[in-house]
This record gives C-alpha cells, structure tokens and sequence, in this order.
C-alpha cells in the first residue's frame, strides 16, 4: 500500500514516535541535571555519572548482570538451536507435541510464574540460589526464544543443500558446520542478541531465583527506584540505552551489508 | 534411532523437562499442600524414604482448600477481574494508539521505511524497566507533564496521575506499543492500494472507503497485536508496582507480595495455576488464529 502521504499520516506518525521517545530523552536530558531534584533543571554536570562509577554496589551489580547475559545468552543460543533443528528436521518422534508445547509456553508464560516454578524447583532439589540458579533460569526462558528465531530461518532454507553435501562424502555434523550453519548464522546471532538483551534485562525472574547472595542490575534499579526518582538511574538509564542503540543500528547496518553482499553474489551466480 | 540424532533431540528435550515442565508439576503440588511454620513453609513434604504408604499419606494429604479460600477471599477474585479489565481496556488504548502510527509507516515513502522500522523496534531492544521508569519523573505530582499543564494555564492544581490506575494504562501502552504496531504494519503494508482507490471510484469517501476495506484487510495485524500485548498484561507484575501504587490491583502484583511479604507459598502457587487456566484461553486463541493465517497464505 503506498498513496498519498497526507498531513493525517505525517501528524500521527510525528505524534507517536514523540510519544515513543519524548519520556527517554527527557530521561537522557535530566541524567546531566546539576540538581538532586530530577525534574527542575539546574545547570549541566556529569556528576551522577562519576557517582555512578564510585558506586561499588552498582558495579559489582553490572558485573553479575553481565556475566549472567555472556553465559546465559551463549548456552542458550546452542540449546535453542538445537531445538530450532529438532522442531524443523527431526521429523516424528514420540513426545514432539509436548516438545513443541515447551518451546512456545515460555514466550507466552507471565514471568511471575515462572520465577516462582524455577524457585519451588531449585528449593525442591536443594540447590543454594545465587548466580548458578539465575543463569539456569535466564537459559531456559531465552532459549525458547531463541528457537524461534532459528526455526523461522531454518524452514525457509532448501534442505537439499544439506543432502547434497551429505551425498558428496559430508558427516552430519560436517554437513551442519560447513553447509547449514554459515545459511542460519545471521539468524543464530540475532537469535543469541535477543537472548543476551532479555537476559540483561530481566528482573522478575531474577527477583524469584536470585536469593540473598546474589544481585542484578535491574534488580538493584528496581529496589532504588521504588523509592522514587533518582539521577543516577537516570545516568545509568542513558548509559544502557546508549549501548543497545549503538547495538541495534550496528547490527542492523551488518544485515544490511550482507544482504547486499549476498544478492551480488548471487546476480554474478546467474551471469555465469 | 541412531545415536546421534537421539542426543540431538535429548538435550534441550531433557532441559526443557527438567526447568520448565517438572517445575510447574512442583507448582501445582504446592498449590495442593497447605502452609506450615517450617522450611520449607508447606506441608505435606515427600518423603522418598516412607515408599509406598509414604507415597499414599502424602496424596490423601493433598487438598483443594487454597483454591476454595481463592473463590471465597475477596482480594483474589477482585485482583483476577481487576487485571482482565485492565489489560482489556489498555489493549483498546494500545490499539487506538498504535494504528494511526503503523497506516502513517504503511503509507510511507519507501525509503523512509526502514528507518520508520528501526524506531519502532529500538525501543523494544531497551530495558523495559528504564522505559517503565522514565513515566514517574513525567507523571508525578511535580512531574512534567503537570508542570507543562500548569504553565499552560490548563489546570491550577497539580493533576494526581502517578499511583493511579491511569498511570498503569499509559504504562502499558507505552510499553507494548511495538507489539501492536508491527504486525498491523504488516498486514497494512501487503495491502494493495488499487483496492482503495476501486472503492473510491465506485463512490466511496475516504472513511467509508477505510472502514469497508482497508480496516477488514487489516484485521488479521489488528487480531495478533491485540492478543500480543493482552495475554502479557495480564500477569504484568512491573507497570502495576512501579507506577500504579497501592490502589492498582493486579494479579501478577498480588502473587508476587503472597509469595515474597506473606512467605504463603501454597497460596501463591494456587494464585498461579489459576492464572494459567484463565490465560489458556487467549492463548489458544491466538494459537487458533495464527494457524488460520498460516494456512490463509
């Protein structure tokens, strides 16, 4: 559908991504406030942002969290490509349904109820809450995820490529690393960000698992923040959302490039 | 089965059983013992070393009272009804909001599209607790958007918005705003524009021409959007703490002070399993409609 681009289109569109981005750029803006008081402005300053870094309680936090997101996102990314490969080729086997049951519940699942079924599970089997059972959770949320990503690239790519490769002399797993894998790998990336971004992000399930001994960056912005507003969690807001749009457009103008790079290699596959 | 392909199958099979599946078995155990002053604090425990009888005592202690003390406590079933209202009527608002947004994006000039797209899913990608928290600097009593209305002149007292329910609202919308745009654009952006134009030709103005076809051709965006952002809302635990105060009833919030503030796990198990039997009907649902689409292309 493309007609008229009419005032109405160019009002709604300018209304809603002002309603999209106003409430963060005023975070952004008041993270440089001088004042304590965060909504009147008092002079520009960084000062938050060097509390932010003297406060050993947010970084040891950040370390956590990040040491969570690297180790959940990688053990996840396998294991849900895995399921993404057992969904698309495995075929029939017995338990398939229960199996593809498992894949979608989490995505639909309300995080309480998760957090609290992880925790009954880690309490039942005894084992001590702290960073293990938090990367254990975050594995098993975002692998579905990640999943879905993979099985979505899987279906769409030609299955003879593999067979061929496995007519020609290929093991299986040489088939997967030198046929399938670099076809799926934009798929696997994206699929293994998301999981890091959820990972990074996720407070509920966290707050139900984590225990006494260990913390989370949301974790620790939850608690302050309840207690109202705070600029330095306006700094350590801006900080956050700088790195995921450097991320984000990063990421993105990769796609873009091989795309680009693939569609050039496949008009010269037809001019030969 | 050759062994590999049973490992392949077998791990994240295994993962799954063991993380997901047993413990929602343990859930609703729990959800069937009652509370004790004991670590843990639910009784009866199991007792693999009793064998048999002890397998038998420990069933015929197991009961239904949790969920009869649900129907019979007010604080309960008015928390499930509270959140169904609210994720209805935010659904609606989400909606109402984001439709103009994803027609402007569909009716776009090509090449703004992709940028169009990336604003949209930029702040999916960031922290949906920042994005939850950026509304309390905006809505409280001495926030901006009162201040902003006050220096309008439009109101003489500061507006009370935070800890309300409208604050949930706009919380919400806010938030699952993507999830709804995204897949109306979708719908929005395969449909063709000769369609439109036919029916203007033969008569139509504009707004009828929008409600007799390009709203029904978009319906399957509208249907999935709705469903992605209700069924989350539904247990939504961070937007009712942070912004709707104490007055704001929700069901994801109520579990979350059973379980942490009272330390009743039974009860908050039997408040989750209840969840989970109102939730598989948007859910199946939903299912029900993405098959349909599935097997419509």
């Amino acid at each position: 559908m493309n007609r008229k681009f009419s005032w109405f289109n160019a009002t709604s569109l300018t209304l809603g991504f002002a309603f999209l981005y106003l409430p963060m750029l005023i975070l952004i803006i008041f993270s440089f406030n001088e004042s304590k008081l965060v909504t009147v402005w008092a002079g520009f300053s960084t000062k938050w942002y060097g509390e932010l870094v003297r406060d050993q309680a947010f970084l040891n936090a950040a370390w956590t969290t990040l040491k969570v997101a690297v180790i959940s996102s990688s053990v996840s990314t396998v294991l849900g490509t895995m399921a993404a490969y057992v969904i698309v080729r495995a075929g029939r086997f017995t338990g398939r349904t229960l199996f593809s049951g498992m894949i979608y519940a989490p995505l639909v699942m309300p995080e309480v109820i998760t957090g609290l079924a992880m925790l009954l599970l880690f309490i039942t089997i005894g084992l001590d809450r702290g960073v293990t059972t938090i990367i254990l959770a975050h594995i098993t949320f975002t692998m579905c995820f990640v999943s879905v990503v993979v099985s979505s690239r899987l279906a769409t790519f030609d299955k003879s490529l593999e067979e061929a490769a496995l007519d020609l002399g290929c093991t299986p797993w040489d088939a997967f690393r030198s046929v399938t894998l670099p076809i799926i790998a934009p798929a696997v990336i994206s699929g293994w960000l998301l999981a890091f971004t959820l990972s990074l992000d996720d407070l509920v399930i966290s707050q139900f698992v984590a225990g006494p001994s260990a913390t989370t960056l949301p974790m620790k912005i939850f608690s302050s923040v309840r207690l109202g507003v705070n600029p330095q969690i306006n700094a350590l807001s801006t900080i956050m959302i700088a790195i995921v749009t450097i991320g984000v457009i990063s990421a993105s103008l990769i796609t873009k490039r091989s795309i680009a790079r693939q569609r050039a290699e496949e008009q010269a596959a037809v001019r030969n | 089965m050759n062994p590999r392909r049973l490992f392949l199958i077998l791990t994240p099979y295994l993962w799954l059983l063991v993380f997901f599946l047993i413990p929602f078995v343990i859930v609703l155990k729990i959800s069937l013992s009652d509370y004790a002053i004991s670590i843990p604090p639910y009784t009866p425990t199991f007792d693999l070393s009793a064998g048999w009888e002890g397998f038998k005592s420990f069933l015929s202690a197991l009961d239904t009272e949790n969920f009869t003390f649900l129907a019979t406590d007010a604080l309960y079933y008015t928390a499930y009804l509270s959140s169904l209202k609210i994720a209805f009527i935010a659904t609606v608002l989400t909606l109402l909001v984001a439709y103009p947004i994803a027609y402007g994006m569909a009716q776009a000039p090509d090449e703004w599209r992709p940028t169009l797209m990336m604003l949209v899913i930029l702040p999916f990608w960031t922290s949906f607790l920042i994005r939850v928290y950026s509304w309390i600097g905006i809505l409280s009593n001495e926030g901006f958007l009162n201040q902003f209305l006050l220096w309008l002149g439009v109101i003489d007292t500061p507006l009370i918005i935070l800890n309300t329910q409208a604050a949930v609202y706009v919380g919400i919308v806010y938030t699952y705003l993507p999830f709804m745009i995204l897949p109306i654009y979708s719908a929005l952006e395969k449909l063709d524009g000769s369609l439109i134009e036919a029916a203007e030709d033969l008569g139509c103005s504009k707004i009828q021409a929008f409600w007799l076809v390009t709203f029904p051709l978009s319906r399957p965006g509208v249907i999935a959007g709705c469903f992605l952002v209700f069924i989350p809302t539904l247990g939504e635990f961070v937007i009712p703490s942070l912004l709707g105060g104490s007055s704001t009833l929700m069901i994801g919030k109520v579990l979350y002070e059973e379980f942490f503030s009272n330390r009743d796990w039974p009860v908050a198990s039997a408040v989750a399993v209840v969840l989970l039997l109102i939730l598989i009907i948007p859910i199946v649902l939903f299912q029900r409609n993405e098959q349909k689409q599935r097997e419509a292309n």
